[in-house]
């Protein structure tokens, strides 16, 4: 470097910064976004397409299939499968409010009333996570086998007289019922309820309590006017966790159940893996998605949950 | 509403808060007349909040009762005493709208026909045609006027303002202090404000307690505290006050005589906070506004009889109606005047030598045991 004339300040590294980042700054929503798009492309939208494409192809596996726009498959599979299509929205609709009846007061006390037990009571509430699904549900099978304690004891308290009058247990059984199915289900996705229900419960301001109590309203009034509309996304998130994958699940069923108990991820199990009926199997899958976004959607419009803060 | 009727008085007989060792609220007794205006002043964690607290019922006293007329209401849970709160930060019902958040108290308490009334109150705060918004939706000053019309429909026999204004900024603060003023002349209601704010407690209060560590340190008018403080706190916190060490040299009369440096400053004996023994300390207490500055030169033309102090201008700041200086003399460093901006003396520069003067009636004497500086980081922080 010359050393008659002085060395000019070094422009290049931060001239670019003086300009106002904005038009740059433009496009990096979408480059944000592109990572999140492509999994969906590829794992979702595409999957997807194929599935449709599957529902309307008629043929064998000998000859292989072939898009006939054999729309006929969704009317033969929902007039043969119905009573599995009602019995899964039965048995999620009870696993979910099960969940909702349990998850709540713990909800409630892990937010408002743990103090320093609230941390060492989450970690239990998500403990269950760390051993597999299938493990969970297996255990199950030995908490419920014949003639175990917990069958046991409900006989000698005749509860499963009354459960068997109901039709939900079967003589002196537990096993191989709809109570053992439901009782998986809502073991398994009882954290789907009880996670959101706290986060919302959590956010709400205690002085709201106070502020109420001192507008006399007695304890019970407080949570039905202030407590529980306030936790009202807790509520609508949380079942919607807990019914979606309830109803499309199958696992529970095939250990906890019998062939009675069949739900229709069972069928659309077997219709895939073992009948090798792809267009039913992939119209059956249809039917229930659009089955849950049509009660989703009605059940969301009802809560009015949008209107929540 | 009558005077004399007494449901109105709120009565604490040896009331107090201990968490653990920590003790919030000292054994306390007050007694807070029917449809006065009463602050409770004092800076963060002296304990203010938490009395307000125990008269609505929201926390529990470890010790001493609660009166509210004749009716102990100790035992009582916060839903069936006849107080309502003003929140700090409001605590409005977020899912509600603001008539429902009115009419909340009047529907818990069974009353069918609640629109008329929740109407009414909402014109008296100005707000008829924000009904059916959400608090979300309104300004911090229109909740503030939600969360007293909340409160006030129920007309309960004492209202409880937790620093109902302090979210606000200080125009509208200053607005909110007239307004709640007039609303509470209006309602004769028996309002007990907490506030940290010395001003705020000021206008507003007929009786003001100032709290500092759990304990009242001092309870009067504003003018009473102001002009007679009886601790360094009061001194310090309410206003800006000099405090001059000084040691008692005799009796004269109704006055004490006392030296401090080489001068004499007299003090009357009414006014003396402390013991005054010969011998003793005392803090001497002048206001900065009390205090006349004369110029060396001229400290032959001040009148026989005040009190004087000699000293060193340190500083100036002009601020319009003011201007104040701070005097370093050989009794006490950084002395505080201010003077009215009616003749400025141009000689009163920074390094001018200065007489400080002033009426020896104006002069407070305080117990030279405590703390010089109580009061003064708690007015910094508040």
């Amino acid at each position: 470097m010359s050393t008659l004339t002085e060395a000019p300040p070094p422009l290049s590294p931060t001239a670019p910064e003086k300009k106002p980042p904005r038009r740059r700054g433009r496009w990096t929503p979408y480059w944000l976004l592109l990572p999140g798009l492509l999994w969906l492309l590829v794992f979702f939208a595409l999957p997807m397409i194929y599935q449709a494409s599957t529902s309307v192809q008629t043929g064998s596996l000998e000859e292989g299939y072939k898009v006939t726009w054999h729309f006929a498959t969704y009317w033969d599979a929902l007039s043969e499968y119905w009573p599995q299509f009602v019995r899964s929205v039965l048995y999620a609709a009870a696993a979910t409010i099960l969940c909702l009846v349990l998850g709540y007061p713990l909800a409630y006390l892990i937010a408002f009333r743990a103090g320093r037990w609230r941390n060492l009571i989450m970690i239990l509430v998500i403990a269950p996570f760390f051993t597999s699904f299938l493990i969970r549900t297996l255990a199950w099978k030995t908490i419920l086998a014949d003639g175990g304690p917990v069958v046991g004891a409900l006989n000698t308290l005749h509860v499963l007289d009354v459960t068997s009058w109901l039709g939900w247990t079967a003589g002196d059984r537990v096993l191989a019922t709809p109570l053992a199915v439901v009782c998986g289900l809502t073991y398994n996705f009882l954290p789907f309820m009880i996670l959101p229900l706290y986060t919302s419960l959590e956010r709400i301001d205690g002085r709201l309590h106070e502020a109420a109590g001192d507008l006399y309203a007695r304890p019970i009034t407080t949570f039905r006017k202030v407590t529980f509309p306030l936790s009202m996304p807790g509520v609508v998130s949380g079942t919607l966790l807990t019914f979606i994958p309830a109803a499309g699940d199958y696992v529970n069923a095939e250990l906890l159940g019998s062939t009675d108990t069949r739900m229709i991820g069972n069928v659309i199990q077997t219709q895939f893996l073992r009948v090798l009926d792809y267009p039913t199997a992939a119209a059956l899958s249809f039917i229930l998605m659009a089955a849950i976004l049509f009660m989703v959607t009605f059940y969301i419009r009802r809560s009015g949950t949008e209107d929540l803060v | 509403m009558k005077t004399t009727d007494s449901s109105g008085d709120v009565r604490l007989s040896g009331i107090s808060k201990t968490y653990g060792s920590f003790t919030a609220v000292h054994p306390l007794d007050l007694t807070v007349p029917q449809g006065s205006f009463f602050a409770l002043l004092g800076a963060s964690g002296c304990g203010k909040t938490t009395t307000l607290r125990m008269i609505a019922g929201l926390e529990e006293p470890s010790s001493g009762t609660v009166h509210l007329g004749d009716q102990d209401v100790t035992a009582l849970p916060p839903y069936k005493r006849p107080v309502n709160t003003v929140f700090q930060s409001y605590a409005l019902f977020p899912h509600l709208d603001i008539f429902e958040n009115v009419a909340f108290g009047l529907r818990r308490r069974g009353i069918k026909s609640v629109k008329k009334q929740v109407e009414d109150m909402l014109e008296l705060v100005q707000l008829g045609e924000q009904a059916r918004k959400k608090p979300h939706q309104l300004s911090g000053g229109q909740q503030q006027r939600v969360a007293v019309a909340r409160a006030l429909i129920n007309h309960p026999k004492v209202l409880l303002l937790d620093e109902p204004l302090g979210a606000l900024d200080l125009k509208l603060r200053r607005q909110m202090q007239l307004e709640l003023k007039r609303i509470q002349t209006e309602v004769g209601i028996t309002f007990i404000h907490v506030t940290h704010d010395q001003e705020e407690a000021m206008t507003m209060a007929d009786t003001v307690a100032v709290m500092n560590a759990g304990r009242v340190e001092q309870l009067g008018s504003p003018a009473d505290l102001y002009e007679n403080p009886r601790t360094t706190f009061v001194a310090n916190f309410l206003g800006t006050s000099n405090l001059i060490e000084a040691e008692v040299d005799s009796k004269s009369g109704d006055d004490i005589v006392l030296k401090a440096g080489d001068g004499k400053l007299v003090l009357p004996e009414a006014r003396c906070a402390a013991p005054a023994g010969a011998g003793g300390k005392v803090l001497v207490g002048v206001r900065p506004e009390k205090i006349s500055l004369t110029h060396a030169d001229d400290a032959g033309e001040i009148p026989v009889g005040r009190n004087r102090v000699t000293g060193r201008i340190a500083a100036t700041s002009f601020i319009g109606v003011s201007t104040q200086y701070i005097v370093d003399s050989a009794v006490c460093p950084e002395l505080e005047v201010y003077v009215q901006n009616v003749d400025r003396d141009t000689r009163l520069v920074p390094g001018a030598e200065v007489v400080l003067h002033w009426s020896p009636a104006h002069t407070f004497g305080l117990d030279a045991a405590q703390d010089i500086d109580a009061g003064l980081e708690e007015e910094a922080a508040a």
